[in-house]
């Protein structure tokens, strides 16, 4: 090799802006993760200007129009644009409410539980022996119960609410987590590159979570992804049994709970439209953590 | 008589297998008692067929695994990390390439973190002045600055290679052990990649444990060769004694199964066909 050119034409900033870019330039090869980017980024503005952007109060309860259909309908008002529900509060309204409390779940729920399983699980990984029995066991009998049963009977200790609820649902999906970094940290220790950090004199913590972890992402984030929409679905399922969100709350599950009675009634708005969101915010999600997969994973990528 | 760099006295490592719920524990003594020395800037071939036990000795001169029993000195101190933490001055001494060189590279790390790391964990420098030592290295051995920004899979096997070397030389180790490091490669790769080792040898002083099962490639490079067979070392001398007069039984059947490839061997080959036919 006779290479003149020193640094020429040759970027070496390796700056937090450079590998932003260098990330955005394979994330938007995805175009159904830009979709769903799009959509999930429309949605967290819609829940932060919630006050703003929603036409009525998300409890405001109007007498005089019960079970309105949506706008294009027959009978539709306008001022109720998706219509309204069985004691009259606006659907669109709740919705748009309802953003911040599911979006809430989800962030909180995966992230309690992502934390934890990644960090025991790194560590049952990388220790093994005594330590690895002693939490996978313990895993184990989590993994065993239901997990709506397992998350009632902590919800049942704590206290109903919808805090307690969240908390009893990522201890719930903690042992997910936990199985899969265990997996992928056993298969990647053993490679010759955690040898050769080793040899270069790399502690156990930095083995652990700066050479092997970002070797394991990918496996996580679809199970993130895929917790994020199992979070929502199973606060919605603990806020019908009485134990998450409270009735007034326009969390998108207790509404499609509340409008259980309406499955094979004509109003057909009431159930579907808050299933409908769930649907749309659970799909654009799972798009971006494809996404993300295919961008973190440098296999991937096209030189 | 110049320096000994490396000394092993009676090195010896027993693995413990089994054990379990349903079956005896049984001991595997992988390394039999092996001694030797290494004199600065020559090359020791550790020879021997699949399971010998040489590259287990590989993983004990270059402080990843604790032998047994034993003394290992370096440099002429005794170390057992067994014992006593690994310090960075020590992990400077000795550093190691593997075989197959598609394993050992971070695929998440660029090149330019691989050749940073060692310097970043064990000396005070700079981010700008790690860069630079790496992109100096990145010449020697035969690559360019603008690899610095790439990752491993953009890499071929040789060219991986040569990065691996890269990375165990930046801490300007006195010892480099390398774990049959040319064996996953081609033909033509594999000599260049011998030559580049013996280039950096003869530039930086450096010290070699050759590990290898091939011996066209131990006749090129060793200087020494020590010869194993299930974990003991049956013949151990000087290349010329070794390769000219072999005392050993093993050694002697070693020999005879190279594959030969001088026109007097192919003529002799090629008659005995004829004779039978």
């Amino acid at each position: 090799m006779s290479e003149t050119t020193v640094h020429g034409g040759v970027s070496t900033d390796s700056s937090l802006r450079r590998r932003l870019a260098e990330f955005w330039y394979y994330f938007s090869e995805n175009r159904g993760a830009v979709i769903g980017l799009v959509f999930f980024l429309l949605l967290v503005l819609v829940a932060i200007l919630a006050p703003w952007i929603a036409p009525h109060g998300p409890a405001d309860q109007y007498r005089d129009a019960v079970l309105l259909p949506p706008v294009w309908q027959e009978r539709g008002n306008a001022s109720y644009l998706l219509g309204t529900d069985a004691v009259g509060r606006d659907i669109l309204s709740r919705l748009i409410y309802g953003a911040r409390y599911s979006l809430f779940i989800g962030v909180i729920v995966t992230s309690i539980a992502l934390v934890g399983g990644i960090v025991i699980g790194v560590v049952a990984g990388y220790f093994r022996g005594w330590v690895d029995t002693l939490i996978m066991r313990l895993m184990d009998i989590i993994l065993a119960f239901p997990s709506l049963l397992l998350a009632l009977v902590l919800v049942a200790v704590l206290g109903p609410g919808l805090i307690n609820a969240m908390i009893a649902i990522a201890l719930v999906f903690q042992p997910h987590f936990v199985r899969l970094t265990r997996a992928a940290v056993m298969s990647e220790k053993t490679r010759d590159y955690v040898i050769a950090s080793k040899v270069a004199g790399a502690s156990h913590l930095r083995l652990m979570f700066k050479t092997i972890l970002p070797n394991c992402t990918a496996p996580l984030i679809v199970q993130a992804t895929l917790s994020f929409s199992n979070a929502i679905l199973d606060a919605a399922a603990l806020g019908f049994l009485g134990y998450g969100a409270q009735p007034p709350t326009p969390e998108w599950g207790t509404m499609l709970a509340d409008a259980r009675e309406f499955i094979s009634s004509g109003q057909w708005w009431v159930v579907t439209l808050p299933g409908v969101a769930i649907l749309v915010t659970v799909l654009a999600i799972n798009l971006v953590g494809d996404g993300l997969r295919d961008a973190l994973d440098p296999k991937l990528k096209r030189s | 008589m110049s320096e000994i760099v490396l000394e092993g006295r009676n090195i010896v490592r027993d693995y413990h297998v089994g054990g379990g719920l349903f079956s005896a524990a049984k001991t595997v003594h992988a390394v039999k008692g092996v001694s030797f020395k290494l004199e600065k800037g020559k090359t020791l071939a550790i020879v021997g067929e699949s399971g010998c036990g040489k590259s287990t000795l590989g993983r004990i001169l270059t402080l990843i695994d604790p032998q047994t029993s034993g003394e290992l000195l370096i440099d002429g101190k005794a170390i057992n990390i067994a014992r006593d933490r690994v310090t960075s001055e020590m992990r400077r001494k000795v550093q190691i390439i593997f075989q197959n060189p598609y394993g050992s590279l971070n695929p998440r790390q660029k090149i330019g973190e691989v050749l940073g790391e060692p310097l970043l964990l064990n000396t005070n420098k700079t981010a700008a002045e790690r860069r630079e030592l790496a992109m100096q290295m990145l010449v020697k051995v035969g690559l360019g600055p603008e690899h610095y920004n790439r990752y491993p899979h953009m890499f071929s096997g040789g060219q991986r290679q040569r990065i691996a070397i890269a990375r165990a030389l930046m801490l300007s180790p006195s010892l480099l052990v390398l774990d049959e490091p040319v064996s996953a490669l081609d033909l033509s790769v594999q000599a260049q990649v011998l030559n580049l080792l013996a280039d950096l040898q003869d530039e930086f002083n450096l010290t070699y444990v050759f590990i290898s099962h091939d011996l066209s490639v131990v006749r090129y490079i060793a200087d020494e060769v020590m010869v194993m067979y299930y974990g003991e070392v049956v013949e151990y001398g000087t290349r010329d004694e070794v390769f000219s007069n072999p005392q050993h039984a093993y050694t002697k059947t070693l020999f005879a199964a190279t594959p030969k490839s001088d026109v007097d061997s192919i003529r002799a080959r090629i008659a005995a066909k004829k004779a039978a036919a």
